[in-house]
């Protein structure tokens, strides 16, 4: 796995394994708005390699100035509070990548991505992969792995979920899964087939490429 | 002040001598606008054969897509780089403005015009009222941010550019920069307002107020007709920019410029003396202004601010104000800036968004409080420069 901070991509070259995979869910010529865009590495990408319309939502302002800095179009701002500014409808899609888990509230989140947007697509650390599952049961303690380096009582990521339990949040809320796609340890993407098991326990991150559904507005 | 008179306007920028190849370009501009159809101001007024002074940098391409409008602030004007012919002192954005700078004059024609009221050659009280052939005193119209950007819309006309590639202006700068968007967003490619609001706060009228009463408690005011009686109300005039100038600081820049050193003696005086190095500053600070700003002029402009609130014809909704926007468009804000705190680019943000604009937002770390878009800030040149690229990009313009 790469580490997560790296530097923004340029216009041609290789971007971060689950990046790719966002990137190719994402039609060419679309309106994208990328939350948590971070130093802007899959929006560039987007906007010089598949002629996007982005713009993007970050958090930190060192973020945010090297974002602006690029001829980016990114404001300041908190997927928890802001939002809510956006009209309905005004995007193609709303991508949340590396993010969900560190929101306040991760199911009004989710709303939101979905009115903003016609399709959302949402990325975010497995907690049941392997890995974890073997730190605990033979340390006892907090897993803590490259991706996600904290101690419990400093992380941002305060609303871990598994592949698992997004699935069934999704079914809840009346989301529909267009597609699912796991990146496993080795950075290799998968589609997450018949087992959830087996997605579930070998997959790092999941990818979701989300649509209304039967969702209420 | 003296302004040479423009060539007519043409294919090409007005004049630049082709000796000038570097930072010292720039061309003098004063039209006379509002001679066929006058200019109907807020008030009902209407402005008839008005002059509009302004300078011009770097050249306009031949299909005039790849003008700056840059617009000044309260106690600017339109030099914005080289020499003031006044102060003798550098241009107000000589940091910004230049070949090779953020709004690079060789890659940009950059126009800064004289506000409507102003008093460096555009109509403003201390000007000839044409009817009476004596200065306008009080006798000028009260005009508005929407009336000095009407004003330089009439001017683009004359200069025969339809579009904008940028406008661009800090505080009042920023204030007309967000009253272009409104008015004409068609006519606007991209914009950056910066360290602004989209109304005059209370706590701002309440500040303008103090300095408007310094002004007209000076008995040499005269009812606004000093010039007349010869002479100008240069105490009231200097203790207005003295009070300005406090909220253009923070505090921080203040104790670390200042903190409470003594001017050139060891100990107090028991006197009212100026005995810190803070009193110093702010004494030279007026008295300088006094030379080079027109008094009447600062009652005008600052009511201009306090009038201004973009969202009051929409009902108070600000995005209403920004319908039809498609600008690209950078909103710059300060840490410390507490004259035009962040929260107020944030509402602007908010209701850009709202009606769909493309939008960015940074809010720049700095200790220098309001006046740090005017100052050594290298993260807001990066910020804002980048932006310029990323709009040139987009708008095909060549680097």
């Amino acid at each position: 796995m790469n580490d997560v901070r790296q530097e923004p991509g340029t216009r041609n070259d290789e971007i971060r394994v689950d990046l790719r995979v966002i990137a190719d869910m994402v039609d060419p010529n679309s309106r994208v708005l990328d939350v948590g865009c971070g130093d802007g590495a899959l929006l560039y990408h987007l906007v010089h390699n598949k002629q996007v319309d982005g713009r993007g939502i970050e958090i930190s302002r060192d973020g945010v100035n090297a974002c602006v800095s690029r001829g980016l179009s990114v404001i300041q701002g908190d997927a928890d509070t802001d939002l809510d500014d956006y009209p309905t409808d005004s995007f193609d899609y709303v991508i949340l990548s590396q993010t969900l888990q560190a929101t306040r509230e991760p199911r009004t989140v989710l709303e939101n991505l979905l009115r903003i947007g016609n399709r959302a697509i949402v990325s975010f650390p497995n907690f049941a992969h392997w890995r974890m599952r073997l730190s605990l049961l033979l340390h006892g303690r907090m897993p803590q792995t490259d991706v996600l380096p904290y101690e419990w009582y400093e992380t941002p990521n305060i609303h871990f979920c598994t592949i698992k339990d997004f699935i069934i949040l999704c079914d809840e809320m009346g989301i529909t899964i267009e597609r699912s796609i796991t990146v496993g340890y080795d950075g290799r993407a998968r589609g997450i087939g018949s087992s959830m098991f087996f997605a579930n326990l070998i997959g790092e991150q999941g990818v979701f490429l989300l649509n209304r559904g039967a969702a209420k507005r | 002040m003296e302004l040479t008179m423009a060539a007519p306007p043409g294919d090409t920028a007005p004049t630049r001598s082709p000796t000038e190849s570097g930072n010292q370009s720039a061309g003098d501009g004063l039209v006379r606008l509002g001679v066929d159809v006058p200019l109907r101001l807020d008030s009902g007024v209407e402005l008839r054969d008005f002059p509009v002074a302004y300078q011009t940098y770097g050249r306009l391409n031949a299909d005039k897509s790849n003008a700056i409008l840059v617009c000044h602030a309260l106690s600017g004007d339109q030099y914005l780089t080289g020499t003031h012919p006044v102060t003798g002192r550098p241009g107000w954005w000589e940091t910004v403005v230049g070949p090779g700078k953020v709004l690079d004059t060789d890659r940009y024609f950059v126009l800064c015009v004289n506000v409507l009221g102003g008093c460096m050659g555009t109509a403003g009280p201390k000007e000839i009222n044409p009817e009476t052939g004596r200065p306008w005193g009080l006798g000028f119209p009260v005009i508005t941010i929407a009336d000095m950007v009407r004003a330089q819309a009439l001017l683009l006309d004359h200069l025969g550019i339809e579009t904008l590639f940028s406008v661009v202006g800090g505080s009042m700068g920023g204030m007309q920069v967000l009253q272009w968007l409104a008015l004409y967003p068609e006519r606007v490619f991209s914009a950056a307002p910066i360290a602004t609001a989209a109304y005059h706060s209370a706590q701002n009228i309440a500040f303008h107020e103090t300095g408007r009463q310094a002004i007209t408690a000076d008995p040499d005011w005269h009812q606004g007709d000093y010039i007349s009686h010869d002479v100008i109300p240069h105490r009231g005039l200097a203790i207005a920019r003295m009070i300005a100038h406090i909220t253009y600081m923070s505090e921080s820049s203040l104790h670390q410029k200042f903190g409470r050193k003594l001017q050139d003696r060891e100990a107090v005086t028991y006197g009212f003396d100026a005995d810190f190095q803070v009193e110093s500053y702010l004494r030279h600070q007026g008295s300088t202004f006094v030379d080079r700003f027109d008094a009447n002029s600062y009652l005008y402009i600052t009511r201009a601010m306090d009038y201004f609130d973009l969202s009051e014809p929409h009902g108070g909704l600000l995005a209403e104000a920004f319908q039809g926007v498609t600008s690209r468009i950078c909103v710059i804000s300060f840490t410390t800036d507490w004259l035009y705190p962040t929260p107020e680019s944030r509402h602007i943000v908010k209701a850009l968004n709202a009606s769909g604009a493309n939008v960015s937002f940074a809010e720049i770390p700095s200790d220098f409080g309001h006046d740090a878009f005017l100052l050594k800030e290298p993260e807001f040149w990066k910020v804002l420069g980048g932006f310029i690229d990323g709009a040139a990009e987009h708008r095909g313009l060549r680097g």
